[in-house]
C-alpha cells in the first residue's frame, strides 16, 4: 500500500505545532495503528492516550481531520485520500501532543446527587425489560468525552465548564430520572445547577456518539420537558402537592441510601 | 532522601478495575481513608473489555441451579487445579455481589418476570450469567465507578506505581509511583496495600489484553516476597477476530455461542463433535439436531460441543488450523447469521455487530466471522489466602486477575467479574480487619524509594541502548511463539535461556528520549521490568509442569498427569529484581473437606 502523511499536533499547555510524518500503512489498519506505528519508529515520546483498541473504553479521543472521533475505530481507509490530519480535542486543556487534560468531566461526574433505590426485597427487585432498556441506552456512554468536546457551550465559552454538565451528563442526569429504581429528584438541580438550559438543541453531540446513542432525542429532551415541568407546570405542581406521586427528594422519601 | 509529593492512607488500592472498585467501597464503609492509584483514567479498566456476563447462580432462568453445581462446575473446568475453598466462596457469594450491584444503580437485562436474566456460557450447566447484552464488564466498573465517586474516594488517575515499599521489619508499608502526565514522583504511605492489577497480556503478541496488562501487580507482589503460583495456565481464548491483522486477537465473546453460534471449519463442518474429552462426554450432545434442541430448552438435549471450556475449544481450533481446515486468514469460522435472525443478533451482540462491521467489514448477521484463539487471561497470580485475599507478606493483599488460585488451570466464562467482586469485597474487608485490629508499618523504607526511582531515570541518561518498544516487539513476538498456546519441552528451554539472558540485559540497558511528562516511551520502559518477570515465571511454571492441563498444554506431555494434580508450582524471586534470581516449588493443593468432595462425585 501507498505510504501515508500524518499530519499531528505536537507540544504542551505552552504551545505547539503540527508536525508531519510518512509512513507505510497495511490493509484494515485505524489511525490508531498508524500513531502506534510512529511511536515505535520516529517519534517515541508522542503522547496519545488510549487503552482497549477495541471502542470499548473510550480512551483515545481526537479530532481526525477536524471531526471529532475515535482513533481506534477510525479505519484509514475510510478517509479521504490525502494526509490525515489528527489534532487533540479542543475543549479541553492540553497535557501533551494528543492527550487533554479531561478532569472537568470527572469533576461534573462528583456532583451528582447518587442513585437512591428503596431497600432490595427478599429475591431482588423487579425491573421489566422495557423499563430497563431506556436507561440502558444511556449507560452505553463509553465516556470518551467526545460529545463534550463537540459542545459549543463549552467549547466556545471557558467559563460556562463551572455550571454546564454537559450532554455526557444529561445522558447520566436522563438515566437516573428514568431509573425504576431511583427516587431521588434531580430535576430542579440539573436546571438550576447544571446549565441544562444552555443546550439549543443543535444534536452535534448525538453525530459524534461512537455509541449511536440518541443524545438530544432520547435524553435531553425529554429531561428539559420533565425539568421544567416540574417547576413551571401550575397542574403539575398542584397535582405533587396533593398526590406526591411523583419522584420526591430522598430525605422527602426518607430513603436510606443502599448499603 | 529527595523530599517527593506523598500520601498517607490506610488503605491503598493499585489498580481500578472491578477488583479494586469493590475492595476500596468495602474499605471506605469501614471508616478508613482510602486511596486508589490507576495507570489509566478511571472507568477505563481491562474490567470494561469483558462482554458476556457474571456468572452467579442466582436460578433465575433454571431454579434448579445452585452454588453447589456452580461450584462443582468451576472446579471442573478448573481441572481441580483449583483452590477449593476459593471456589467455594465465588459460587456461594456471587448471587449477592450482583443483586448489591442493582442496589448500586446497575441495569442488567429482564426475564419475562422481571428477574435478570441469565444466559448460557461455556462450561456452566446451567444458564448463569447476569448481562447487559454484550457489555456487561462496562456496566460493572461503570456502576463501581459511580459508587466509588459518590463516596468520595480519592483516585490518582494516569498513575503508575513502580514498586511496593516495606517497613523496617518487613511488613508493607506503601507504594513508589510516577504521575503519567507529569512524570513527577509520589509516594504512598499505608497500613494495608490490596493490589488489584489485572492480568499480564501484553507480554504476548496476540491478545486480547489492552497495553495496561503488563503484569504489574504479579511483579511487584513477587518482588516484595509474595509467591506466585500457576503461572503457566495461561487462558487463550478460542475466539479472537483473525482479520484485518490489526485487531488480531481483539475478543469476541463467547455469548455469539452461548446464543446460538457454531464453530465451523473451511469444510462447512462443525468441528467441535469431533473434540469431546471424556471428561465431558456424558453431558455433551452427540449430533447437531441433540445439540440444537437444548439452546431452546436444556432438557430436551445435552450441551453444544462449541460450549465446552474453553481450553478444549481453543486446542480444537488450533488443531483444525493446522490440520489445513482453516479460514484464508488462519482461524476458523464463527456462525451465528445463519442460524439466528438479524434483529436478535443486533439487539443480543450489539457490539460484536459494531466491531466487526466497522473494523473488518463483515456484517455477522449474514456473513460468518473468522477467529482463533488469543492470549487473554492468566489463571495464575499471586498465592492468597482464599477467605482474606493475603498474602504471605503482612499488610499485602490481591483479588481480582493478579491472584491466583481461584481458577485452577482453566477460567471459565463469566468466573472473572464474578470473582473481581466476591474477592475484591473480601480483600476490603480483610484489609480492615487487619488495620483495626492494629495492624500495619512501623516506618517506610525510604531506600527502597530511592531505588526504584533511580530505576526508572536511568534510561534517561543511559548511552547506546535500545528502545523500548524494539524489546516489548521482540519479547512479544518470542513468547508468542515459544510460550504460547501449545508448548514443549526444547522452545520452553530456548525461551528460558533468551529471558534470563538476551532479554534481561536487553531490558537493563533500555534507553528513552524526550522528556518525563507523558511520555509513552518512557512509560513503556517502566513496564518492562514487570513484563519479563511475568514471562520468566510463566516459562518455568511451564517447564515445570510436565503434563498438559487446562490453559497449559505440552505436545511432548499430551495428557494429564494425577501427580501433577496434586500441586501447584510456586514461585519466588530473590533481590527483588526481575534480575534476581528465580526459584520453583511444588506447592500441594489445599485439601477439599468430604461434603465438597461428594458434590464433584455426585456430578459425575
Amino acid at each position: 500500500m501507498a505510504d501515508v502523511t500524518m499530519r499531528i499536533w505536537r507540544g504542551d499547555a505552552n504551545g505547539g505545532d503540527f508536525q508531519e510524518y510518512t509512513i507505510a500503512q497495511n490493509e484494515g489498519e485505524v489511525v490508531l495503528d498508524v500513531i502506534h506505528r510512529i511511536q515505535a519508529t520516529e517519534a517515541p515520546d508522542l503522547a496519545c492516550r488510549w487503552n482497549c483498541k477495541a471502542g470499548k473504553c473510550g480512551s483515545c479521543s481526537a479530532e481526525i481531520n477536524g471531526k471529532p472521533r475515535l482513533m481506534c475505530m477510525t479505519r484509514m481507509d475510510d478517509l479521504p485520500e490525502g494526509t490525515v490530519t489528527v489534532a487533540p480535542m479542543r475543549t479541553f486543556p492540553i497535557i501533551r501532543d494528543l492527550v487533554t487534560d479531561v478532569s472537568f468531566n470527572f469533576a461534573m461526574a462528583e456532583r451528582i446527587p447518587a442513585v437512591l433505590p428503596p431497600p432490595m426485597p427478599e429475591g431482588g427487585y423487579r425491573m421489566f425489560q422495557e423499563d430497563v432498556e431506556r436507561g440502558q441506552e444511556f449507560r452505553k456512554c463509553i465516556e470518551c468525552f467526545l460529545c463534550q468536546d463537540v459542545c459549543h457551550v463549552i467549547r466556545d465559552h471557558e467559563d460556562n465548564k463551572e455550571h454546564y454538565a454537559g450532554p455526557r451528563f444529561f445522558i447520566r442526569y436522563a438515566e437516573l430520572e428514568m431509573h425504576p429504581l431511583d427516587t431521588n429528584d434531580r430535576r430542579d438541580y440539573v436546571r438550576q445547577e447544571m446549565g441544562l438550559g444552555y443546550c439549543n438543541i443543535t444534536k452535534c453531540c448525538t453525530e459524534v456518539c461512537p455509541e449511536h446513542i440518541h443524545i438530544t432525542d432520547n435524553a435531553i429532551i425529554p429531561l428539559k420537558e420533565r425539568a421544567v415541568d416540574a417547576h413551571y407546570d401550575p397542574i403539575a405542581w398542584l397535582g405533587r402537592k396533593i398526590r406526591r406521586q411523583t419522584k420526591r427528594t430522598a430525605a422527602e422519601a426518607g430513603v436510606q441510601p443502599a448499603p | 532522601m529527595t523530599e517527593y509529593e506523598h500520601h498517607d492512607y490506610d488503605v491503598l488500592i493499585i489498580g481500578a478495575g472491578g477488583a479494586g472498585l469493590r475492595a476500596a467501597i468495602e474499605a471506605k464503609q469501614r471508616g478508613l481513608r482510602v486511596g486508589i492509584v490507576t495507570k489509566s483514567l478511571l472507568g477505563k479498566a481491562h474490567t470494561v473489555m469483558a462482554e458476556g456476563g457474571m456468572a452467579a447462580a442466582m436460578g433465575n432462568v433454571y431454579p434448579e441451579d445452585n452454588w453447589q453445581v456452580h461450584f462443582r462446575d468451576t472446579m471442573r473446568g478448573g481441572k481441580m487445579l483449583n483452590n477449593y475453598r476459593m471456589a467455594e466462596l465465588h459460587a456461594k457469594e456471587a448471587p449477592d455481589r450482583v443483586y448489591e450491584l442493582e442496589q448500586w444503580g446497575a441495569l442488567f437485562d429482564r426475564t419475562k418476570d422481571g428477574k435478570i436474566l441469565q444466559r448460557d456460557f461455556g462450561g456452566h450447566r446451567y444458564a448463569r450469567l447476569a448481562h447487559v447484552g454484550d457489555r456487561t464488564g462496562l456496566e460493572l466498573i461503570r456502576t463501581l465507578q459511580q459508587k466509588v465517586v459518590s463516596m468520595g474516594t480519592d483516585v490518582f488517575m494516569e498513575c503508575k506505581v513502580l514498586r511496593l515499599v516495606h517497613d523496617s521489619a518487613g511488613r508493607i508499608a506503601g507504594a513508589v509511583a510516577y504521575w503519567r502526565p507529569t512524570g513527577e514522583f509520589v509516594t504512598f504511605r499505608a497500613k494495608a496495600v490490596i493490589l488489584a492489577t489485572g492480568g499480564v497480556g501484553k507480554s504476548w503478541k496476540f491478545t486480547s489484553n489492552s497495553w495496561e496488562s503488563t503484569g504489574d501487580g504479579h511483579a511487584m507482589a513477587l518482588w516484595a516476597g509474595a509467591e506466585l503460583i500457576d503461572m503457566e495456565c495461561i487462558q487463550f481464548h478460542p475466539t479472537g477476530m483473525v482479520w484485518p491483522l490489526s485487531v488480531r486477537g481483539l475478543l469476541v465473546t463467547e455469548g455469539v455461542r452461548g446464543d446460538g453460534g457454531v464453530l465451523k471449519n473451511s469444510n462447512g463442518e462443525r468441528f467441535m463433535f469431533n473434540y469431546v474429552a471424556d471428561m465431558f462426554r456424558a453431558e455433551t450432545a452427540e449430533s447437531e439436531e441433540e445439540a440444537d434442541k437444548w439452546y431452546a430448552d436444556h432438557s430436551a438435549g445435552r450441551r453444544p460441543p462449541d460450549l465446552l471450556p474453553r481450553d478444549e475449544v481453543a486446542r480444537a481450533i488450533n488443531n483444525e488450523v493446522k490440520s489445513g481446515r482453516g479460514t484464508p486468514h488462519g482461524g476458523v469460522y464463527l456462525d451465528i447469521g445463519s442460524r439466528r435472525s438479524a434483529e436478535y443478533i443486533r439487539r443480543r451482540l450489539p457490539s460484536m455487530y459494531h466491531q466487526f462491521m466497522e473494523l473488518a467489514g463483515v456484517d455477522i448477521t449474514r456473513e460468518m466471522m473468522e477467529i482463533g484463539p488469543t492470549c487473554h487471561y492468566i489463571m495464575g497470580g499471586v498465592k492468597v489466602d482464599a477467605d482474606t485475599a493475603a498474602t504471605r507478606v503482612e499488610g499485602l493483599y490481591a483479588a481480582g486477575e493478579v491472584a491466583g488460585g481461584m481458577h485452577g488451570a482453566n477460567r471459565l466464562g463469566g468466573n472473572s467479574l464474578s470473582d473481581l467482586v466476591v474477592f475484591g469485597r473480601r480483600a476490603g474487608t480483610a484489609a480492615a480487619d487487619y488495620i483495626e485490629g492494629g495492624g500495619g508499618p512501623v516506618d517506610f523504607a525510604t531506600g527502597e524509594v530511592d531505588a526504584a526511582i533511580a530505576e526508572a531515570l536511568a534510561p534517561f541518561t543511559r548511552e547506546g541502548g535500545e528502545s523500548p518498544y524494539d524489546i516489548q516487539r521482540d519479547l512479544q513476538e518470542m513468547m508468542q511463539a515459544n510460550v504460547g498456546i501449545i508448548r514443549n519441552g526444547a522452545e520452553l528451554e530456548d525461551a528460558l535461556v533468551q529471558l534470563d539472558g538476551t532479554f534481561t540485559e536487553r531490558v537493563a540497558n533500555v534507553t528513552v528520549t524526550g522528556g518525563r511528562a507523558y511520555n509513552p516511551g518512557w512509560n513503556l520502559a517502566t513496564d518492562l521490568p514487570s513484563m519479563i518477570t511475568v514471562s520468566k515465571t510463566v516459562t518455568r511454571g511451564a517447564i515445570g509442569r510436565e503434563e498438559s492441563r487446562g490453559g497449559h498444554t505440552r505436545e511432548d506431555f499430551p495428557k494429564a498427569s494425577a501427580e501433577f494434580g496434586t500441586f501447584n508450582l510456586a514461585h519466588r524471586v530473590s533481590g527483588g529484581t526481575y534480575e534476581g534470581e528465580f526459584s520453583v516449588a511444588r506447592s500441594p493443593l489445599l485439601t477439599m473437606p468430604d461434603e465438597l468432595k461428594a458434590l464433584l462425585e455426585e456430578a459425575k
